[in-house]
């Protein structure tokens, strides 16, 4: 077996192009099975415990498999989807208001702004139903109305109301019922659980992937488990950025260290930037906090007219501001797409005319709304969400506007899968955000939780037996091997250098550095300048980390500083290739908006004659310039169109 | 505005599971009111770590009270003086100039100390591993509208569903019961139509897995008023009644008269 670089086989299923309702069917028909005597053979690892870890690992041990699984967290409940808020989708048509999985596959695939596969998110919208009883028969506590029934809401603009929710809690409750289903697997003895042990690399062997190499966080032991194949699921890396909504652990070496291991790395330029974060307060902010799009639907935003505004919101007249997405966006106004809201709010900020001790803000505004429906009705809606900026801010949103500000919170590009989730490297699969698969340059609100859980309960589960099938009486490599041992050498070696580097600054220093460039440079608007900036500077500034970070401690127990220096080192790496990727990519798509390219009204340029393909990068050495390989992408069932939203 | 504070900390460290532990003082100078309470602690960090000193373990993730990865001591308190906060949502605008704060690890038997502040808490998911679960196998779902579920039912089943899991119940009582945890999680699948049918095993199985752990509760109270969301202490009163008939139900169920 080689690796599958150059050709980059898709693997799309049979009726692709021309009977994309019948597609997965046929597929599922068409892929080997592995029968039920037969899957306890097989031995899987799983990294992660997010929605796509915890709902793969459940099904495949339900299924027969041997899973065994490993998070960095202390328990599985507490992977970073856990933080999800507004919703998920479902094609269910339960309003009756004309959805339907046509339109949520449409909407999708628009949405991504035609960066997308078509068949992958047919699929996704197939199943979307699937995952909404699932979720249910698990006891996840979906809004219900009072006849029992559950309810939706629209979310992120879409014309239908097809999301599910719980209360201001989606993910928490969603993964609560995968994590409940994975813990009945653990109690059952056919998924053996490692908590606190992060994958540090992978082993590829004789072209295909063969087990894991992974730390014990507490006692830092390095060892090795093989299996028959490997999947990971582990999540987006946003905190590139450093500053973005994500978990404070969230990273990307799994993904990265499989990729130095020849996985090809797809889109990393495709970043989702939230319109509507509350904005920094000062150098030492850690994170920033995501307020619900939902609010959009009754704040407006507005920024004052003059450049050095110092009256308080409430002193500024109505002829004093500008509500600029209503103003340009008369159709949709408040409520038009994220990048777009996100990308308006950084062009008034950077005139000067922010808002806040700051000036790093925008106002979203109640007051017309707690005017027309009354402050009780407001606070019945998002009583929860006023309360969480008031905490974070001190400033009461019933009296005053709320400050609000675009952040870092989702990662559209990841690891590159054919249309059955396996990476390039045969018997790698990936899962969930950590993969690029459904959302193209752009991903629709209350999706990720859909894709997560659409790939772990109902795509893989399935599609690695058709990997597997053929490996039946082949037992696992040994892990004890000699391929196993360079390995763990590799990563002890690593581990180690932080130590013994004994420099100056703290590896949050040199993150916060790196996350402004990433920001500056890479961040809502990119441009040629800019990228090959960011080009030269982050490898300069690369050089000085290995060189002056100070890790203190030993590898021996519990050690933080130890723990994301590696990550960090990561971040590095993937930094320059989000640069090199923006700057090969000449055209404004989703959210990736290049200044060149945009129209005379400053709207998106997409380039679909030159750029309607899938950037998906290979690792070539250390010192080397990655190669781009392209997937190109056909389009027969939506026609690529302009997104307006004027 | 944003003010600063100069504030002083009581640290416990402790270098290992094994080790013994001891109170440190620091210096937080300079800390924003607009700051979170880690977010001080981070402050604090970098100056140890300037100053050449091993930096102070202690554990978050998400930072905005669901992932239930927080979980210090302040003063005394667990999750410190804010009602229904969890650690990470409490901001330094609580405190004045001049404070002195304590801050320690949640303690408990079950809950042993890895490093500083940063304990172990994985007893709370072999609860869940004995029971807390709906046994539905992916694929074997009927449709979600199938079966109503009566509006109030579903929002007690959520005031349960909403716990965290972050053990403070268990750090503030005086006996380090887990009670009001083990019934947030047995509560929110009992109160669903969906959970009747394991209703009873799950309860047995579940409160003695807690037994095996957690000491016993005494109906003080305190679990409750640490809580960071707030579950209600009746959770436990319905859990009790749920244990004991569960004692018989169990046994029918098996072929045995009660
Ligand atoms: C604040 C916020 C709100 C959101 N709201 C919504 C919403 O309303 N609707 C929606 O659809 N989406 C939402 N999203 C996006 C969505 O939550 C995520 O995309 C999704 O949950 C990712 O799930 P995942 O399973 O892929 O990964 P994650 O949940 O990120 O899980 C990753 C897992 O991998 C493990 N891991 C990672 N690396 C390693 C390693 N090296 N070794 C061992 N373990 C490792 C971690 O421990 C963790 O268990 C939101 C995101 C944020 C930040
Ligand atoms: S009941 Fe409250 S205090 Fe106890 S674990 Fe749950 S959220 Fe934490
Ligand atoms: S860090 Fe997640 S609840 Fe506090």
């Amino acid at each position: 077996m080689s690796l599958k670089v150059g050709e980059l086989n898709s693997n799309l299923p049979q009726g692709a192009t021309d009977n994309i309702a019948e597609a997965w069917t046929n597929h599922k028909f068409d892929m080997k099975l592995v029968n039920p005597a037969n899957k306890r053979k097989f031995d899987v690892i799983v990294v992660g415990t997010g929605l796509a870890g915890s709902s793969a690992a459940a099904t495949m041990a339900e299924l027969g498999y041997n899973v065994k699984v490993f998070t960095y967290n202390d328990s599985p409940r507490r992977a970073h989807s856990i933080a999800a808020q507004g919703g998920i989708n479902g094609a269910k048509n339960y309003q009756n208001d004309g959805d339907s999985v046509h339109r949520l596959f449409y909407d999708t695939v628009k949405g991504g702004d035609f960066r997308s596969r078509e068949a992958n998110v047919h699929r996704l919208a197939e199943v979307s139903v699937d995952i909404i009883d699932q979720a249910t028969a698990q006891g996840v506590p979906f809004a219900r109305d009072y006849g029992g029934l559950l309810d939706n809401r629209s979310f992120g603009g879409a014309q239908v109301s097809r999301t599910f929710y719980a209360r201001g809690q989606t993910g928490q409750q969603l993964l609560l019922g995968a994590y409940s289903a994975l813990m009945r697997q653990v109690g059952a003895g056919t998924v053996e659980l490692h908590t606190r042990t992060e994958m540090l690399d992978l082993v590829v062997h004789d072209g295909a992937a063969r087990g894991i190499v992974v730390r014990d966080l507490v006692t830092g032991e390095v060892t090795s488990h093989s299996a028959h194949a490997v999947v990971l699921a582990t999540g987006g890396y946003g905190n590139v950025y450093y500053l973005s909504t994500n978990a404070m652990m969230c990273n990307v070496t799994a993904a990265w260290r499989a990729h130095r291991r020849g996985a090809l790395f797809a889109n990393p330029c495709y970043t989702q930037i939230h319109p509507t974060c509350i904005p920094s307060s000062d150098e030492f902010q850690s994170k920033l906090t995501l307020m619900s799009e939902s609010l959009r639907n009754d704040g407006r935003i507005w920024v004052p007219d003059a450049f050095e505004e110092s009256r308080s919101a409430a002193d500024v007249p109505e002829s004093d501001r500008d509500y600029y997405l209503e103003r340009k966006y008369p159709a949709f106004g408040n409520l038009v797409p994220r990048d777009v809201a996100s990308r308006n709010a950084k062009t008034v900020v950077d005139q000067g005319k922010g808002v806040g001790p700051m000036k790093n803000g925008v106002y979203l505004d109640f007051a017309d709304a707690i005017g027309r429906l009354g402050e009780d009705s407001i606070r019945e809606k998002y009583g929860n969400l006023f309360d969480m900026y008031e905490r974070i801010t001190g400033e009461d949103p019933y009296k005053q506007p709320m400050r609000i500000y675009p952040a870092t919170h989702y990662t559209m590009g990841g690891l590159w899968v054919d249309y059955e989730l396996q990476s390039n490297v045969p018997g790698l699969f990936c899962v969930g955000e950590a993969n690029f698969s459904d959302h193209g340059a752009n991903r629709l609100g209350a999706s990720a939780l859909m894709q997560g859980l659409a790939d772990g309960y109902f795509v893989l589960p399935y599609t690695i037996g058709n990997y597997l099938a053929d490996q039946l009486g082949d037992a696992p490599m040994n892990s004890n091997d000699a391929a196993f041992g360079a390995v763990e050498a590799e990563v002890q070696d690593r581990t180690n250098r932080w130590l013994a580097t004994n420099g100056t600054k703290s590896v949050d220093y040199y993150h916060r550095e790196l996350g402004k460039l990433v920001w500056n440079y890479i961040g809502m608007e990119r441009d040629e300048n800019g990228l090959e900036k960011a080009i030269s500077e982050i490898p300069a500034l690369k050089a000085e980390y290995y060189k002056n970070v100070r890790v203190l401690g030993s590898g021996e127990s519990l050690n933080q500083s130890l723990e994301k220096a590696g990550r960090v080192a990561d971040f590095f790496e993937l930094a320059e290739l989000k640069a090199r990727d923006a700057l090969a990519r000449e055209e404004s798509c989703g959210g990736h908006f290049r200044v060149e390219h945009q129209d005379a009204e400053g709207e998106a340029d997409r380039d679909d004659e030159n750029f309607q393909h899938v950037a998906a990068w290979e690792w070539t050495g250390e010192d080397n310039v990655q190669n781009r390989h392209k997937e190109e992408l056909e389009f027969n069932y939506v026609k690529p169109s302009k997104r307006s939203y004027k | 505005m944003e003010e600063t504070l100069n504030i002083t900390l009581k640290v416990w460290r402790q270098d290992g599971p094994d080790e013994r532990g001891r109170f440190e003082t620091y210096d937080a100078p300079n800390i924003g009111t607009d700051m979170s309470f880690l977010e001080m602690l981070d402050v604090v960090n970098e100056n140890l770590n300037e100053d050449g000193n091993e930096p102070i373990a202690f554990e978050s993730d998400c930072r905005e009270g669901i992932c239930g990865t927080c979980d210090l001591m302040i003063d005394g308190k667990a999750h410190g003086p804010e009602k229904g906060t969890a650690t990470c949502q409490l901001h330094m605008r609580k405190y004045s100039d001049g404070d002195t704060i304590v801050i320690e690890p949640f303690r408990a038997a079950s809950f042993p100390i890895l490093k500083d502040l940063a304990v172990n808490r994985s007893a709370l998911d072999a609860i869940v591993m004995a029971g807390g679960f709906i046994s539905v196998n992916t694929g074997a779902a009927p449709d979600a509208n199938l079966i109503p579920v009566p509006k109030e039912a579903s929002d007690q089943a959520f005031d349960a569903a909403a716990c965290i899991g972050c053990g403070a119940c268990v750090a503030a009582c005086p006996n380090s019961a887990a009670q009001l945890f083990t019934s947030a999680k047995i509560q929110h699948m009992n109160l669903l139509p969906q959970g009747q049918a394991e209703r009873w095993k799950r309860t047995e199985a579940m409160v003695e897995t807690m037994e095996m752990f957690f000491g016993s509760c005494t109906n003080h109270g305190e679990c409750h008023d640490a809580c960071p969301k707030e579950i209600p202490l009746d959770l436990i009163a319905w859990t009790n009644r749920d244990y004991i008939k569960s004692k018989n139900k169990n046994r029918k169920l098996a072929g045995q008269k009660g």
